[in-house]
């Protein structure tokens, strides 16, 4: 294979993903310098490894590249996000009575307006404040609109706890929002950075 | 279907992932059951706000300049045959660095032995000397941490901070690649005067730092410690106390003498 002709592909392929790159290490790292410097280091390693990518989705492809960059970044510098990923992932007793309490409590109707109604940069702030498992996994979902099995694949879990981890964080995501809503109902829209 | 079956597999109804089967199925139990409705309804609720909320970045400019200047480093267009020609000499000039590393590692360290801090000093120390010879000090030459920074990716599996300390009196005059310790190394080139310093940088193989030692061999005065995974090594001929005042820089503590 030419030069010309991986560059080409890699151009087609890998090149138009580098936003989802750069969203994705953002929302893991939580701040723009780190998720900066960790986004090109994923693209110079996909530029790197490109050879032996084999078909398959180009973009789940980057963001495992991505994500791994991230977790090791977060290991060495915020390990305390990683304990509390640790904690969540290995805790069913915890996760199956939060389930239990959503079960029996969907969240009543004028929450959901509340909801409806939220100021971005408070959204913003609340997905900043979900453990990592859960900001990822929606991360992925809503912002980039990717299926089930394609965040299975980066996250390498099944897509059983795709789904279990999609309707936990969504719980949290809602329960910030009223939280933050509840202690903070007139807060300004914030400039984001 | 019931309830906690219908609960479990709502997520799946709500992000179009089920078949058929199971979506008749939900929708039958839906029709039903007000609490697994209000689920539905919150999720709707929620993924509204978050698309209204334009939560997604985008990368900045700077990232994508970055990554386009890497893609035509790493994909060479095909080349004339002058081109050819340097690209093998630097190709052999490498080998001919690595070789003489790996010479120079065999013949310090005794076999089967794991490196230790005095050979990898020894190591940093050739590194240093061959550094200075004419041509060889810096791959890229520049005073702008921003020109340095960004020429060791694609470079290196790791990227070094790069600080420019000027002000203080230490220069950065440009950064290297070399090779240390089994591993590609970022060198950074500061200058005091007339002296050379060589900043040797590479990620550590354990998380725990490692307090400063320092040392002198053969004239050189080497100073090296170990923190936020990163091994740091400098050489020079400059005085120790002096040196010693670039590695507060480097760790961001306040010189205590200027």
């Amino acid at each position: 294979m030419t030069n010309s002709y991986q560059r080409e592909q890699f151009e087609q392929l890998v090149l138009p993903h580098m936003d989802a790159a750069y969203n994705l290490a953002r929302w893991l790292v939580r701040n723009p310098h780190d998720a900066e410097d960790l986004a090109q280091e994923a693209m110079t390693r996909a530029i790197k490894f490109f050879s032996g990518f084999r078909g398959g989705d180009p973009r789940a492809w980057l963001l495992t590249i991505v994500r791994n960059s991230c977790f090791t970044w977060l290991g060495r510098n915020r390990a305390k996000d990683l304990a509390e990923f640790n904690e969540e992932a290995h805790s069913p007793g915890i996760s199956s009575s939060a389930d239990q309490s959503s079960i029996q409590m969907p969240p009543p109707n004028p929450e959901t307006m509340a909801i409806a109604e939220a100021e971005s940069a408070r959204v913003r702030r609340a997905l900043e404040e979900l453990p990592v498992i859960f900001r990822e996994t929606i991360v992925m979902r809503e912002l980039e609109g990717m299926s089930y099995k394609e965040i299975a694949d980066v996250t390498s879990v099944s897509i059983g706890t795709v789904m279990s981890r999609l309707a936990r964080g969504r719980d949290r995501l809602r329960a910030i929002l009223v939280e933050s809503i509840h202690t903070n109902p007139a807060r300004q829209e914030e400039a984001i950075p | 279907m019931t309830c906690q079956e219908s609960v479990r597999l709502l997520p799946g109804y709500f992000d179009s992932e089920l078949d058929l089967v199971h979506t008749l199925e939900i929708e039958d139990h839906l029709r039903t059951c007000a609490a697994c409705t209000s689920t539905l309804e919150a999720d709707r609720a929620l993924r509204t706000t978050i698309a209204r909320s334009r939560l997604r970045f985008s990368a900045p400019p700077n990232v994508a300049r970055n990554v386009r200047a890497t893609i035509a480093d790493s994909f060479p267009q095909e080349k004339s045959a002058s081109k050819n020609w340097s690209w093998n000499w630097a190709f052999a000039a490498t080998a001919a660095a690595l070789i003489f590393c790996a010479v120079l590692t065999w013949k310090l360290l005794p076999a089967g032995t794991p490196n230790t801090s005095a050979s990898i000093s020894d190591e940093a120390i050739a590194d240093h000397i061959r550094a200075l010879m004419p041509g060889h000090l810096s791959d890229v030459e520049s005073t702008d941490q921003h020109t340095v920074k960004p020429w060791f990716d694609g470079k290196l599996d790791f990227a070094p901070p790069v600080e420019n300390f000027a002000a203080q009196g230490f220069p950065l005059i440009g950064g290297r690649l070399d090779y240390l310790d089994h591993h590609p190394t970022a060198a950074l080139v500061y200058q005091r005067r007339k002296h050379f310093i060589s900043v040797f940088l590479l990620p550590a193989t354990s998380e725990r730092d490692r307090a400063e030692s320092q040392t002198t061999q053969r004239g050189y005065n080497v100073i090296s410690w170990t923190r936020n995974a990163m091994n740091y090594w400098l050489v020079s001929d400059l005085n120790p106390v002096e040196l010693e005042e670039l590695a507060k820089l480097l760790r961001g503590e306040e010189p205590s003498t200027k």
